[in-house]
Order: structure tokens, then C-alpha cells, then sequence
């Protein structure tokens, strides 16, 4: 019925737009012409085939992770990246799911950035970012804390140095489903996947049981969700702003206890217009009103 | 939004959508993964991003090529370029109570011009199929017909092709809602480049598809005719002289004999004695040697000696060289007379078997060509201004481009906008339906500014592009330099 991927360069003539079924991908490379123009042929011949390696493996990746998880048990790569990122939260209720979006991103700039020489690069996969850095070099990513308004509410700049080469944001807005209520949640991880996963279970945690909040059981809303019976929301009316703040201090102790397990470099939670952040160097990210 | 005919299981009122490979089930009023499929009472329907052509130039200001074929571009990084909006995925205002969905202004060489942008509901629309082929596929005025309904008919053949009327308000509403419903799925597919398999009453079940090679009674047609049997004759008598001394070219419409055809007395070539059936009409050229069919070059031969109605030992003699082709070079026999003057099948010789390659290599390539022809004089036109008249004349004065998808048309000369398009050269899966049932196509104007306030434009709602698609969903595909960019002037009528 519908085509394959469809693959195009943006106006611009920077940017490589990549989509096929649900991933809706953006890449860019700096760096010599040559090294750029071959770094998109490898991220477009490895995305060709990403999606349907993917699908096979969809029925495990949407168990929830156990002790006894091997990731080295899936086939793909992709797979792989996912279950590790995953099994590192297996204290909670997780599945390799959570970090789809990550390890797609992850998987696709690992692929365009082999053998090149390359100044920067990212795979942007709908807001789940894997960023590549050469020395010296920085990105500076804006931090949008709802979709509804996408002029960014702050800035933060990766450099080098930092241990991160991931960016994740979860929420309730977004295509997966949240047991939370957080409008965004953003991550800072060592990739994608791990961020994406950090992101998506710190979402979960932003919660408190108030009426304005409307929760479905996940497989009532999509019947493969690998949430199941979970209850997520679908609707949050007005909320009071005891019950946000408490949301909001559930969702920080979450995050912390990540940072401090080493398992994510920051995070910055935002709802209604209020945040909280994880992590020092990311307090000046956020407008004054923070 | 457009619908989509979408193969679904159903389950509990899941749907099962087949778009990509992850095969979402999909819950009754819920989207897919992708957020571009959905579920509207039981039916898979397609949440369309807007189809947006781009134009991409290099600093000396020609075209560079693109991604058509992304894993064979070199990679350059393009500077700039220039982007169309198109009616794909654009939604319609119909009946067309308020404006277009999009009426955007751009700037184009330093005019400022105005796109309206929507997507038609045709029910006045049909398509004419070009089938190359000069196989018989059924008398002229048979039904053509679809899963057992009529959805067509035979009409006129052309040039080494068979040509197909499709579709049409006969069919869509004048007939019983399978009837209509078939049409409706039949059109979608032909326009959207997919595979049909239609059936000729009385005549050949054919598997089509635009800018494929047809497949007639299950053999794929490669090849048109290089020419009649008479035009092949006129083509290649000298290189069969002194190889042969005679040969014949069967043909469905004429078929030729070299030695009494013009070419062959210009070469000196001698009487052979061999008398094909058929009537003749000038020397070397004869009508009606056998029946329709899907044998040698179109008839229904497969024996060739059956169309020698006769063979006069007077003038014929022992040895002569007998050579038969057809005229796509694809069906040859070679034979020598033997003492008594029959003809005795004879392994071909090199220096003849060239010549028949020959004329399969100069036979072009069989194709299927859907023309998409619709009328946009009704209620669309009230879309585009207040003074519906105003567009009519608009776009017969040339001031106003029509396009589909950002492919070009020709525009029906005499009353109303009536207009053919090439599917092919039209983005793909660029067509929807609705369940009247009806088509949906996109269909652009395209003119100056100064020309859209003059017929009467809603000039309140022309926003700049950029700010019209800001908020919606847009999928870039790359402009055809086949066509003609629509921002450039217009030059005559159906440019």
C-alpha cells in the first residue's frame, strides 16, 4: 500500500530527512565535503534496512526486562542497543521499548560516522538525539518543554568533554504512552537509547493521584502496547499547585537517583510552566522564571 | 486527509495496518505508530503529511540532480533552491463554501505569485489507458470489466497500441454500488501506479500497471511493432537482399511480401510465386491475413504457413529462401522450397537472423500510459474565487497554470476546465477517494497576484508559504525536471 523509506534532503540542502513507518528522522553532518557526502550514503544505506530488522524482534523487545536478559540474544544491533539501555533500570518496570527512538538514533549515527572524519553529527529521531563530537567541537540544543509551543524555553550546550552524546525527552504529549503526567521530560545520557529510557521512566515517576488526572489501561488504546493493563494518562486537567510540585519532587527523586547511580548526566523535568532540574550543570539552561 | 482503500484484517474492531513493515493493530479512533494512519469507523485511513515539490539549484543557477535514486547521488550539498506547495494531502474544502485549503503566495524571479492548492473530489473523472500492444485484447465497445463489473470499455485502437476508456460518472454513480465501488478501487489503483487486472469481455484478461509493460493473457508484452508488416518491409529490404528471396512480414493490420512490394521491385528482386491470403490493398500489402489474436504480430497465427494460401511452381522454384517474421522480430521461421516447391523449415542463417534482431532492437519498449482526465469546472472552481466564471478564463487566457500534483496538463479546449494528466509524471500515491464514491486528486492554480485579485481571488486568505505549512505535517519530494516548474510562465494553452 504505502511506499518504502522515503529519503530527501530538507530545502536547505543540509539536512537528510529519513522516514519509513513511525521513525521520522533528521541527520546532519559538518565536516569536508567528501567525508559529508559519504556519511549520508552510509546513514541512508543502513536505514533502508533498520525497520524491518526491527520488527522481528518486536515481540521480545516488549517484555519486560529481567535479571536474566541478555542482549546479546537479539539479532539485530538495534535490538542490542535497546536491551542494554533497558536491563541498566531492571529494579523497575521496564521494557526495551522505552528506548526505541534512542537506539534508532544511536544505531543510524553510529553507521554514518564509521571510517569518516567528520566535525559534528547528529541522527535527531523525532527529539531522541545522538550527537557525535570531534575535538573541540559543541552542539547547542534547545529544550522545548511542550509540544504545543516549540519556541525553546531554554538552551544548553554539549561540548566535548561531557560525557554525553544523548538527548531524550519524554512526556504525555508525545506518540508513546506515559503513566505520568509531565509535559516534557529531558535527558542527558552517554547515548540515545540510555537517555531515551532514563527519560521515559523519570516521565513515569512525574505522577500523583488527583482527580483531574484521566487514565486508560494502555492495551484498551493500542492492543501491542508493552504497557499492558498499565494505566496511562490520557487527559490532566487543572491540577492545584501542591499536587504539581509533588508530581514534579516525585519525578526529581527518580531522576537523582539515576544521576548518582551514574546512569545519566542531567535531567530537566518541566509541567504546567515549572521545573526542576538534575544535575549542576544544567540550571542555567532554564529562562529566569525556573 | 484522504481515505485510502487499505487491505485490513479486522479484529474487535482492530485494524490491521499494512503501510510499513511494523503492521500496527490499530484500536477503532486511535492512530498507528506512525501517527500517519488511522483508524476512522473500522477503516484504515491515511493522515496525509501535505506533498510539497522542490526544485533544487546550483550556484550557476541549472538543475542538480537529487535523491531519485539517493544510494547513486554523489552527495553534493545544494545551496538553494525553490519549493511548490501541491494539492497531495492538502484536504478539500468541498463544496467548496469557503476557500481552498491553501492559497499561498511565494515570489518567483521577482514576481509575486499565488498558489490555490486543494484536493478535488472528481466524480466527473475517468481515465484513458494506453496499452502498446498490437495483440488483439477484444473488439472495439466491449466492457472492460473489474472483479465482474463493468468498469470500462474498448475504444478506438491507435498506433501499435490498444486503447481503454476507464472510470467516468457512468460507472462511479449510474450503475449499482459495487459497480461504483470497484470503478472507485480500479481508478485509485491505476492513478496511484499500482497493478489492475482487468478482463475484456470476449476478449484478453490483462494485468496493467502505469509505466509498466502490460501483461497480456499472462505473457508480458516487451515490445511495440517497429511498423506494419509494410513499414518493416520499407525498413529493412536492403538488408535482407541477396540473404533472401523472399520474405514476409505478418502483421494484425498489414501484412507485407517484399518481392511485389515496391521496396522489393526498386531492389530488382524477381516474382517468388508465394500468394499470402487476405485481401489485398496495394502491391505487397495485404489486409486480414488471418484473425485477431495473440500470435504472430497480433494475429492469431502460430503456424506461419497457414496465411500461403498458395504457392505457383510456374514462377516459385526448388531453393528458394523463404523468410517469415513477425513484426516485433519476435516470432521468425526460415524455410527453403524443396524439389516439388514446398516450403521445408531450415535452421536460419546468421546474416538473417541479424535483421530479425534487428527489428526487435528497433521496437520500443511496451508501456502502459494512464491519462488521469477530470473536470475542475464546478464547485471547485468556487474555492478559488467568488466569480467562478473568473478562473474559466483565467486559465483559458493562459494567465493560469493548472497543475495535479505539480505535473503538468492539458487543458480541453471549449467550455468548462477540463484536464488530462500523465499519473506517471505525478508524485506518488498522490490520490485519494471518498465513499460517494468519488476520486480525490490534487489539483493546483497557479498565477500572478495581480491576476488572482483580478478574477475575483479571496484575497484575505492568501498567506505566505511558509506560514501555511508551518503547522502541518509536509513531505518533500523532489520535482521531476521532466516537467515544467509551475512558477514559470505560461506559454501556450496545456503547457
Amino acid at each position: 500500500m504505502a511506499g518504502g523509506p522515503q529519503i530527501a534532503m530538507l530545502p536547505d540542502g543540509k539536512r537528510l530527512h529519513l522516514q519509513y513507518g513511525p521513525t521520522d528522522m533528521i541527520v546532519e553532518a559538518d565536516g569536508e565535503h567528501d567525508e559529508v557526502a559519504a556519511a549520508y550514503r552510509q546513514a541512508i544505506a543502513r536505514f533502508r534496512t533498520l525497520l524491518p530488522e526491527l520488527v522481528g524482534e518486536l515481540p521480545r523487545l516488549r517484555l519486560p526486562v529481567d535479571g536474566d536478559l541478555e542482549p546479546d540474544s537479539f539479532r539485530w544491533s538495534t535490538a542490542r542497543r535497546m536491551a542494554e539501555a533497558a536491563r541498566l533500570h531492571r529494579g523497575s518496570f521496564v521494557t526495551p521499548m522505552a528506548g526505541v527512538a534512542g537506539a534508532v538514533a544511536d544505531e543510524l549515527l553510529a553507521a554514518m560516522t564509521e571510517g569518516r572524519r567528520l566535525e559534528r553529527a547528529y541522527a535527531n529521531n523525532g527529539g531522541d538525539i545522538a550527537i557525535h563530537l570531534s575535538d573541540g567541537a559543541e552542539f547547542t540544543i534547545g529544550l522545548v518543554d511542550h509540544p504545543g509551543n516549540p519556541e525553546p524555553a531554554g538552551r544548553f550546550t554539549i561540548a566535548q568533554p561531557m560525557p554525553v552524546r544523548g538527548v531524550a525527552t519524554s512526556g504525555r504529549h508525545g506518540r508513546s504512552f506515559s503513566l505520568g503526567i509531565a509535559d516534557a521530560v529531558t535527558v542527558l545520557a552517554r547515548n540515545a537509547a540510555s537517555a531515551d529510557v532514563a527519560a521515559t521512566l523519570v516521565a513515569n515517576r512525574v505522577n500523583v493521584d488527583h482527580p483531574a488526572i484521566e487514565r486508560r489501561p494502555a492495551q484498551e488504546l493500542d492492543p501491542d502496547s508493552d504497557l499492558g493493563p498499565m494505566p496511562v494518562t490520557v487527559a490532566v486537567d487543572a491540577l492545584d499547585g501542591a499536587s504539581r510540585d509533588a508530581a514534579l519532587d516525585s519525578g526529581l527523586a527518580a531522576a537523582q537517583a539515576m544521576r548518582e547511580a551514574g546512569l545519566i548526566y542531567g535531567a530537566v523535568l518541566a509541567l504546567d510552566g515549572t521545573y526542576r532540574v538534575a544535575g549542576q550543570g544544567l540550571a542555567g539552561a532554564l529562562p529566569a522564571a525556573a | 486527509m484522504t481515505d485510502t482503500m487499505g487491505s485490513s484484517d479486522k479484529q474487535d474492531g482492530i485494524v490491521v495496518c499494512d503501510a510499513c513493515p511494523v503492521l500496527c493493530r490499530i484500536r477503532e479512533g486511535r492512530a498507528g505508530a506512525c501517527d500517519r494512519y488511522a483508524n476512522r469507523d473500522g477503516r484504515l485511513t491515511r493522515v496525509d503529511p501535505v506533498t510539497m515539490i522542490h526544485k533544487t539549484l546550483s550556484d550557476e543557477g541549472d538543475i542538480v540532480p537529487f535523491l531519485s535514486d539517493p544510494l547513486e547521488w554523489g552527495g553534493d550539498i545544494l545551496p538553494r533552491g525553490d519549493t511548490f506547495l501541491t494539492g497531495i494531502g492538502s484536504g478539500t474544502t468541498y463544496p467548496d463554501y469557503k476557500p481552498a485549503p491553501f492559497i499561498v503566495s511565494s515570489r518567483h524571479d521577482g514576481i509575486d505569485m499565488v498558489t490555490v492548492v486543494t484536493e478535488g473530489i472528481f466524480s466527473y473523472c475517468g481515465l484513458k489507458v494506453k496499452i502498446d500492444t498490437d495483440r488483439y485484447i477484444g473488439p472495439e465497445q466491449a466492457s472492460v470489466l473489474c472483479e465482474g463489473e463493468q468498469v470500462g470499455h474498448v475504444t478506438t485502437a491507435e498506433y501499435g497500441s490498444q486503447m481503454l476508456a476507464l472510470g467516468g460518472v457512468r460507472h462511479f454513480t449510474g450503475g449499482s454500488k459495487k459497480e461504483g465501488n470497484v470503478t472507485c478501487q480500479m481508478m485509485l489503483s491505476l492513478c496511484n501506479k499500482k497493478p489492475v487486472e482487468l478482463q475484456v469481455e470476449g476478449g484478453a484478461k490483462m494485468l496493467l500497471q502505469a509505466g509498466k509493460p502490460p501483461q497480456i493473457d499472462g505473457m508480458v508484452e516487451e515490445r511495440m511493432r517497429v511498423g506494419c508488416g509494410s513499414a518493416a518491409i520499407g525498413m529493412f529490404a536492403q538488408q535482407w537482399f541477396g540473404h533472401a528471396d523472399e520474405v514476409i512480414v505478418v502483421d494484425d493490420h498489414i501484412t507485407g511480401v517484399l518481392s511485389e512490394h515496391q521496396a522489393g521491385k526498386f531492389l530488382g528482386m524477381k516474382p517468388a510465386g508465394i500468394r499470402v491470403r487476405g485481401r489485398k490493398s496495394t502491391p505487397g500489402r495485404y489486409f486480414q491475413v488471418a484473425g485477431h489474436g495473440t500470435g504472430w504480430g497480433g494475429t492469431d497465427v502460430t503456424d506461419p504457413l497457414t496465411i500461403i494460401d498458395s504457392i505457383d511452381g510456374q514462377v516459385a522454384w526448388p531453393g528458394l529462401r523463404l523468410l517469415m517474421v513477425s513484426t516485433t522480430g519476435e516470432d521468425a521461421e526460415f524455410y527453403v522450397l524443396d524439389e516439388d516447391c514446398r516450403p521445408v523449415k531450415t535452421p536460419m542463417p546468421a546474416n538473417l537472423t541479424v535483421v530479425v534482431d534487428r527489428i526487435g532492437e528497433n521496437c520500443e519498449p511496451a508501456m502502459t500510459s494512464v491519462l488521469f482526465m477530470a473536470g475542475a469546472g464546478g464547485s471547485l472552481r468556487a474555492g478559488v474565487t467568488e466569480n467562478p466564471v473568473g478562473l474559466t478564463r483565467s486559465v483559458r487566457d493562459a494567465l493560469t497554470r493548472v497543475t495535479c500534483g505539480g505535473a503538468p496538463v492539458y487543458v480541453w479546449p471549449g467550455g468548462g476546465i477540463t484536464i488530462m494528466a500523465d499519473v506517471m509524471r505525478m508524485p506518488d500515491n498522490a490520490f485519494g477517494y471518498v465513499p460517494t464514491p468519488a476520486l480525490v486528486g490534487p489539483i493546483e492554480f497557479t498565477m500572478r497576484r495581480e491576476d488572482y485579485q483580478a478574477l475575483g481571488g479571496y484575497m484575505k486568505s492568501v498567506r505566505d508559504l511558509s506560514e501555511a505549512t508551518d503547522t502541518v505535517q509536509k513531505r518533500l519530494t523532489e520535482w521531476s525536471p521532466d516537467n515544467p516548474w509551475p512558477f514559470d510562465p505560461r506559454r501556450k494553452s496545456g503547457d
